[in-house]
């Protein structure tokens, strides 16, 4: 723990399995989002632990997503948002004055609903983070690069043929696999993944599933979903949101077989009023 | 609780309930007649056991199927995930206690001269305290209630006490007279049915504590079966 200020959410079990195996990477704390007078988050602290995936879950509009964009500053986008507290990323406060937002990105990086592939060709769409931050010295390297993030996103046997192709001819689960190339291209340690599958098929999300299985033994990776199957298949760490208020989080296999609140309970049980 | 959202969820859960609310129903009265064949020699009633098994049989399978239609369909989780996951061990319990009901039926036909007298009693008093504690473990289930589930899985020791001091019974009459040997043979079988229901009432109790805690009972349970140790000359 980075700070000792209360976390006022309830944590399942008392001691979490995943908190004791990792580190935690991220560390919020005192957190406020507001949209205009609107309090969208409220005094949230949470740890989210290095090397595992942990899922975000709750009703449409519970601030689960908006969390998630404050975890890279995608919030700043958005004019009237402001937001108190703070969001460290391994003990330093990504709301300093001196962080540099296209650099935080670079080591926070994002997969959206919808698949956004670059109107560009395959390679183009992985190689433009890498080179934009200056991380390969020649074309040999930057070719390297593009493999290997081709190859971690388990996307690299389908396209080494037609790298010039554009991303956009792909199918929906393959920019998916492409998205999240190009994310990791850039050698982030966290992947913010705001449901990723939400767009695809069933075949589409159990591919995407097994890569975020995969990549879980070398990044922190936040995952938003609707889908509670899919957060207790891919998660080890589980955290409900509700009105704006996270209200309990711990180990997945504990939050799916015996929450303590009664709100999570009656929302992953299907009984949400 | 409060209903789901998809009433036919609840549907589906209230329909496990009842079938297993009636398979309770049914192995209380098999259990009951089958101890009545016994004790009174009565081979009609016995004959009528062993036909009544064939219902619970059948309501474990329809529970089974329901149960595994159910998680295909809904993906239960938490609370909901235990009560289906109960509803089939617990089915299973039953099916069984079913079974040993009519096994101990069966073992009527088998013997031919009025039992003495204390042995009766035992029996008789063995009988009682198995059909007791599976009426109170179904009740516990129905109820929803940890504490009288508690109290069957406690009081199975009781049961086991009776059924040693009914084998080391047999046992002396065994060996005053070893023409009955044969007979004596089949009433220890059938006291150790008795015995054998009352570890699946306390199976029950035990489903009955993780369904409503989500754990399992941690201490150990106190148990008096000694026959495993028994040897004549102990007597």
């Amino acid at each position: 723990m980075y700070m000792d200020k209360q976390i006022t959410a309830l944590i399942t079990p008392s001691a979490p399995r995943i908190m004791a195996e990792r580190q935690p990477r991220i560390a919020a704390r005192d957190v406020n989002i507001y949209y205009g007078e609107k309090r969208a988050i409220n005094n949230l602290s949470i740890d989210i632990p290095d090397k595992a995936v942990s899922a975000f879950i709750g009703p449409s509009g519970c601030g689960k997503s908006t969390f998630l964009r404050a975890v890279n500053r995608m919030n700043d986008t958005i004019p009237s948002c402001h937001m108190t507290g703070e969001v460290r990323l391994d003990g330093k406060n990504i709301y300093d004055r001196d962080v540099d937002v296209v650099e935080l990105r670079s080591h926070v990086g994002m997969v959206f609903q919808k698949p956004n592939p670059f109107p560009k060709s395959i390679y183009e769409n992985v190689a433009y983070g890498p080179r934009i931050h200056g991380l390969a010295k020649d074309k040999a390297a930057l070719d390297e690069i593009v493999e290997n993030a081709l190859k971690k996103a388990g996307l690299f046997e389908e396209v080494k043929d037609r790298m010039t192709h554009s991303g956009t001819s792909l199918s929906g689960g393959q920019q998916q696999r492409l998205c999240i190339a190009r994310a990791i291209a850039v050698n982030p340690e966290v992947i913010l993944m705001d449901e990723p599958c939400s767009a695809l098929d069933p075949i589409a999300t159990a591919r995407i599933e097994e890569l975020i299985d995969e990549l879980r033994q070398n990044y922190c990776i936040i995952i938003v979903t609707h889908s509670m199957q899919q957060a207790a298949r891919v998660s080890q760490l589980t955290a409900f949101f509700h009105l704006g208020t996270l209200v309990e989080y711990g180990d997945t296999d504990e939050m799916f077989t015996s929450p303590q609140d009664k709100r999570t309970q009656d929302y992953i049980t299907g009984r949400f009023g | 609780m409060s209903d789901h959202i998809a009433k036919a969820y609840d549907n589906d859960i209230s329909a496990l309930k009842t079938q297993l609310a009636e398979m309770g129903g049914i192995a209380e009265e098999q259990l009951a007649n089958a101890i009545q064949s016994l004790i009174r020699r009565d081979t009609a009633l016995a004959d009528q056991v062993i036909r009544g098994d064939e219902l619970l049989d059948n309501l474990e399978r329809r529970i089974e199927e329901k149960a595994i239609l159910t998680i295909a369909k809904r993906q239960p989780m938490a609370h909901d995930l235990r009560e289906i996951i109960v509803a089939i061990r617990v089915s299973s319990d039953i099916e069984r206690i079913g079974d040993l009901a009519k096994n101990t039926a069966k073992r009527t036909h088998a013997i031919s001269e009025a039992l003495p007298r204390n042995l009766s009693s035992g029996l008789t008093r063995m009988g009682k305290m198995a059909q007791t504690q599976l009426n109170q473990v179904l009740n516990a289930y129905a109820k929803r209630d940890d504490e009288m589930g508690l109290a069957v899985w406690r009081a199975d020791e009781d049961l086991d006490a009776l059924y040693n001091s009914i084998f080391r019974e047999l046992l002396t009459y065994m060996m005053e007279d070893p023409r009955k040997i044969g007979e004596c043979t089949h009433l220890l079988f059938g006291a150790k049915n008795l015995e054998r229901i009352g570890d699946h009432t306390t199976n029950i109790a035990e489903n009955i504590h993780y369904l409503i805690h989500g754990k399992t009972i941690t201490e150990a349970r106190p148990k008096k079966d000694m026959t495993a140790m028994m040897r004549p000359s102990d007597e």
